[in-house]
């Protein structure tokens, strides 16, 4: 059943580091987490690994294997073959702590970044009525774990880390959408999503979607629409025309 | 050596889940100064795990619930023995506490009148659960945290500065308590990044730490249960009652290996989904003990019946309370009856289309078809008994979250009494919220009236440094995840779900080996993030509450909600008037005693019929 | 300071596949549809009233008087210019602005990036932040514009059941309506076209039919890389086909007529 695996481990921290081999001992049902955890526990008790539910719930064990932005817990061993060499290092796009372990602060500056709920005015808690249909698309967006791999696999900041002031990334225009699309939010998003949160950085090459291991369509549902919600303010005079006339609210 | 980080809180919170961060709010909505210290990163905390629901009673499914219903449910669900008080205020003001939620910006799932939705869940009479699909823990963290960055958000247009009033230390651990004169002066611990030492002052400490399942093997806890918030209230003087009654929940995964014990969410039996052996039998129906025959079905027919005319039929046996389901599989599996893997199958694929099942419970079917290659629209899941929670803790006083400790407040997991013997399922999420609210506004009152605020000597800091510092120490000495492994095979074997006395008097011999072994402790490498030295702190916590549960479980001869003894199966209204509390009586000893337990109001009391109490109660309780 | 690695990626997989592909097949389309812009002829089938495409309408003096479905209100057009200059810049326009094509070009002409996690050759990266990538935005513009080029395909691919001898159906009706119907499926499964349709609103619960069509646009949208590779392989197919017959290379297979 067991079999001994081959791994490169990238080792170190801000003063350097390199990728280490390790043969560690693999078996039936397991994934990567656990393979780093054997690792720890026989042969390098100070490897520097974040986690916590192990479960794919909380978004904590994020890393890159085989250079593509995982969880490493949600990472079968059973999609590797037993000969490969399985490489695992720490996300890129943040500054190295130690080992796999990355300092993700960032995307908590960013989070501040974004203004908060706007509640209805007039609306006491309990008298929110709200429709099932109208709360999904945001339901979607706040499915994220906030593993911030699509952060990583941003390349806006991944290779070019002077992005970074100007673009809020994948997660927090997501964020945006989702409060623009709340049934009950009252605050304007859309003008600040281009001008202060950098949306229109953003070349649509989907691989915020294809690391998201919740599986959020965050390209299609939450960034486009964004960008034509920008659109029809900014850059549509029939809309605009039309919204002038009619006084309409979307 | 550098000079240590020094800061000042009015109010600090240890733990970053749903309790404490309930209670940073509104600590800081009093005007504390308040700090947040979480071992994780901000967000991450073990509440997102929670699948189910939010327990309140809104009635927005079924009309007929009210917090009387949901408080008979509470109680019944802990066999009595739960602290009525805090099971009447939980009842009462669960239902503000999710509408509050929705202020701050959550969007559970609806009813078809824009209401919040509500589903049916193990030991509630009614559907009473808010959800978001099956991540409401999620919800709820992502929520607090959000609130959390809006009131931050707030300070900085005041005063240019996000954390002024608020402020989140993250991937920091706090180590030991300070204590002066009998009074909370701070807290002391290590930054996870760096290793570095910080000592925060401040008159009030809330603790919601969350459990302590990391000291069994099989859990559904993350490697942050490890019981901090237990062994610092207990180091610091306070004492914890009811460490006996561990749940474990009956529907853990237990394939493969690496994932034995992830949680499968108490939602698909809420939905449909049913048990059965490896005889294709619905065993349930064998299990419903003398207590709760009237409330369930007692034939397939009548259960079916039930998820689509709950008025006129009687629920499933799969809903019954956790505690009885739990025991049931383990008997399934003792007699020979089990899966292959050592569970029973959990099936809502002949239950429900494939589109519902996906759309109800989508975050089950991701976890399994990802983690163990089962899809759980066509196949049955193998399901098994895990632990998940202890009902123990650090006993409150229920108004304030207040301990014996002037300074020292509990909310959540981390205290005992809401849920007696057995915790309802959705009554964890409701629990938090409730709680977190008062300790913060008990903290908070605390502080306002303090004349003078203690300061930690220095001779307390250098000493909680050194502690911290010993398995740098020596040489050669334990690996910290060896014994770690010997304390959870113990911990599972000896005091898990079906105890017997000499069973534990074994684990208790094997405890204090292990506690002789932990003093020589060693571990390799630097302070920076190194996880062998956080698991040697994080063991000192783990074997003094593990002490506590394993002599706590020896003293109770019966058999009640989360503690089973196969000795002694019999649930007996005496023990039901006695609490177990633990206190510790040396530097790494404790002892458990018998205190009475608070008579129930009497008003509450006639809430229930007589013939009911009489299962529970003791006749010169029911005044004959 | 990030963790210190020199390799620009670590994947082992082929990454390099997909962007090959995608600049191969652009490729290829782009150099056919320039030839058969530049060849100004064998658009027209007399017979069977085929007209393809890449010619429709066909508006200027020098179209085959038949062709002309919408009359010939411009003059001969001068130098090396054909009648499919008034077509192919919202066409061509609609396409490049396309939320599924610029993935496809950003990602294998510009390399910005070539595939996820494999670091970008570029210096300095603005996105679609200034000139000339912030016209991007002007993506709806194009969309209403192919939208009425599309319903003139439409009326073009019915008008083609009649021929010079009547009602008939040949392969080249039917090849005309798949034609249609992929594009069709291609403009209405657009983002923008799904953003207009029901995507701005607030509330879907208050505007139920708008709400439908957005569902209905969304399942196709989720489909919209493939509508846009087959809908703009078989215009190609298409025209050769009509090409082919109007060039009398082939016959055309007649089932009615």
């Amino acid at each position: 059943m067991g079999y001994q695996g081959n791994f490169r481990v990238w080792r170190g921290d801000a003063d350097g580091g390199g990728l280490e081999d390790f043969t560690v001992e693999v078996n039936e049902g397991e994934v990567v987490l656990d393979v780093i955890h054997r690792l720890q526990a026989t042969q390098a008790g100070d490897l520097a690994v974040r986690w916590n539910c192990k479960a794919g719930k909380c978004g904590s064990c994020s890393a890159e294997i085989n250079g593509r932005p995982r969880l490493l817990c949600m990472t079968r061993m059973s999609t590797f073959t037993e000969g490969e060499t399985i490489t695992i290092t720490p996300m890129r796009t943040f500054p190295i702590i130690r080992d796999l372990v990355t300092d993700v602060s960032f995307n908590y500056t960013k989070a501040r970044e974004i203004p908060s709920f706007k509640p209805p005015k007039g609306l006491a808690p309990g008298e929110y009525r709200m429709q099932q249909v109208d709360v999904e698309r945001s339901q979607e967006f706040r499915k994220c774990i906030e593993c911030f791999l699509c952060q990583d696999t941003c390349h806006v900041i991944r290779d070019h880390e002077e992005n970074k002031e100007a673009f809020a990334g994948p997660r927090f225009l997501m964020r945006v959408a989702e409060l623009e699309m709340h049934p009950l939010d009252e605050g304007g998003r859309v003008d600040a999503a281009q001008e202060q949160h950098g949306l229109g950085l953003c070349n649509i090459t989907k691989c915020c979607s294809e690391v998201c291991p919740e599986h959020i369509k965050i390209t299609d549902n939450a960034l486009i629409p964004m960008k034509e919600r920008v659109a029809d303010r900014k850059y549509d005079p029939i809309v605009w025309l039309g919204n002038k006339i009619f006084r309409r609210q979307p | 050596m550098a000079e240590l980080e020094r800061h000042s809180f009015d109010v600090l919170v240890i733990g970053a889940g749903g309790a404490g961060l309930r209670a940073a709010i509104e600590a800081r909505e009093h005007g504390m100064r308040t700090a947040v210290l979480c071992k994780s990163l901000f967000g991450k905390a073990h509440t997102v795990m929670a699948e189910g629901g939010i327990a309140a009673a809104m009635g927005n499914v079924n009309s007929n619930d009210s917090w009387q219903v949901h408080f008979r449910d509470t109680m019944r669900g802990g066999k009595f023995l739960n602290n009525w008080r805090m099971a009447e205020l939980h009842a009462k003001e669960a239902p503000d506490r999710v509408w509050e939620l929705e202020t701050y910006g959550a969007l559970f799932d609806r009813t078809a009148d824009g209401r919040v939705s509500q589903r049916n869940f193990g030991g509630h009479e009614y559907p009473r659960l808010a959800h978001v699909g099956d991540r409401t823990g999620l919800e709820l963290i992502r929520t607090l945290q959000q609130k959390i960055v809006s009131l931050q958000q707030e300070d900085h247009a005041e005063t240019g500065d996000h954390e002024a009033k608020l402020r989140v230390f993250q991937e920091f651990t706090v180590s030991d308590l300070l204590v002066e004169d009998g009074r909370i002066a701070g807290a002391f611990g290590y930054w996870r990044e760096s290793g570095r030492f910080a000592l925060f002052t401040s008159p009030a400490v809330i603790l919601a730490t969350g459990g302590i399942g990391k000291s069994f093997k099989v859990t559904s806890n993350s490697w942050e249960y490890t019981g901090d918030g237990h062994a610092l209230a207990l180091r610091a003087g306070a004492s914890l009652i009811n460490m006996e009654f561990i749940q474990f929940h009956p529907t853990g995964m237990v394939w493969p290996p690496s994932v034995k014990g992830i949680l499968v969410t108490e939602s698909v039996r809420g939905d449909g989904g049913v048990l059965r052996n490896s005889e294709g039998k619905r065993f349930m129906f064998d299990y419903i003990p003398e207590v709760f025959k009237e409330k369930y079905a007692d034939s397939e027919a009548e259960g079916d019946r039930w998820y689509t005319d709950a008025d006129n039929n009687r629920r499933p046996p799969e809903l019954l309370p956790r505690d009885e389901v739990a025991r049931a599989i383990n008997s399934e599996v003792k007699a020979g009856r089990g899966t292959e893997h050592g569970g029973v199958f959990l099936d809502v694929s002949t239950r429900l289309p494939a589109e519902e099942i996906t759309r109800r419970l989508p975050s089950m079917h991701h976890q399994f078809k990802e983690l163990a290659d089962v899809d759980i629209t066509a196949q049955p899941m193998e399901v098994g008994p895990t632990c998940h929670y202890v009902m123990g803790g650090v006993e409150v006083d229920p108004d304030t979250g207040a301990s014996s400790v002037p300074g020292l407040f509990a909310a959540g997991e981390v205290s005992g009494g809401m849920h007696g013997s057995n915790r309802l399922g959705g009554n964890s999420l409701s629990d938090l919220l409730v709680f977190g609210r008062r300790a913060g506004t008990g903290a908070s009152d605390y502080v306002s009236a303090l004349p003078v605020r203690p300061v930690p000597s220095e001779a307390a800091v250098a000493e909680a440094q050194a502690t911290a510092l010993a398995p740098f120490s020596g040489e050669g000495g334990e690996n910290p995840y060896t014994l770690h492994m010997e304390l959870q095979q113990a911990m599972n074997d000896l005091v898990g779900i079906i105890r017997k006395a000499e069973e534990i008097e074994q684990a208790l011999e094997r405890l204090e080996g292990l506690k002789a072994r932990a003093r020589t402790l060693t571990v390799e490498g630097h302070r920076q993030f190194n996880p062998g030295w956080h698991l040697a702190l994080d063991l000192r916590n783990m074997l003094v509450v593990s002490e506590c549960v394993a002599k706590a479980a020896l003293l109770r001869t019966e058999s009640r909600g989360g503690h089973t003894r196969d000795d002694y199966p019999g649930m007996d209204p005496e023990w039901r008037r006695k609490l177990l509390v633990c206190r510790t009586t040396g530097p790494s000893e404790v002892d458990v005693e018998v205190k009475a337990q608070i008579p129930i109001r009497e008003d509450l009391l006639e809430l229930f019929d007589r013939g009911e109490l009489e299962k529970y109660l003791t006749g010169d309780e029911l005044g004959s | 300071m990030r963790a210190q690695i020199s390799e620009r990626t670590l994947r082992t997989d082929r990454w390099w596949l997909s962007p090959l592909l995608t600049v191969a097949g652009l490729g290829l389309i782009s150099v056919y549809a320039a030839i058969r812009t530049f060849m100004n002829d064998y658009y027209w089938v007399g017979e069977y009233h085929y007209l393809t495409p890449m010619y429709s309408p066909c508006l200027s003096a020098e179209c085959v008087p038949a062709a002309s479905h919408f009359g010939q209100p411009l003059p001969e057009l001068p130098g090396f210019l054909t009648p499919p200059i008034f077509i192919i810049p919202f066409l061509l326009g609609f396409r490049i602005t396309c939320y599924y094509y610029r993935k496809a070009y950003y990602r294998a002409a510009w390399m910005s990036p070539p595939a996820c996690a494999v670091a970008e050759p570029h210096k300095t990266y603005t996105g679609e932040t200034k000139a000339p990538l912030i016209a991007q935005n002007l993506h709806r513009y194009f969309f209403y514009a192919a939208s009425i080029l599309l319903l003139i395909n439409i009326y073009d691919a019915i008008a083609a059941f009649s021929g010079e001898k009547g009602f008939g159906i040949g392969l080249g009706n039917i090849i005309l309506l798949v034609n249609v119907g992929l594009l069709a499926a291609y403009t209405l499964s657009c983002h923008s076209c799904r953003h207009i349709m029901g995507g701005k609103l607030k509330h879907f619960s208050k505007h139920p039919v708008r709400y439908w069509m957005w569902q209905r646009i969304s399942t196709l949208n989720g489909k919209h890389m493939q509508l846009a590779w087959s809908s703009l392989i078989f215009v190609c197919l298409t025209d050769l086909y009509i090409a082919l017959v109007a060039s009398g290379v082939i016959g055309d297979l007649r089932f009615v007529n």
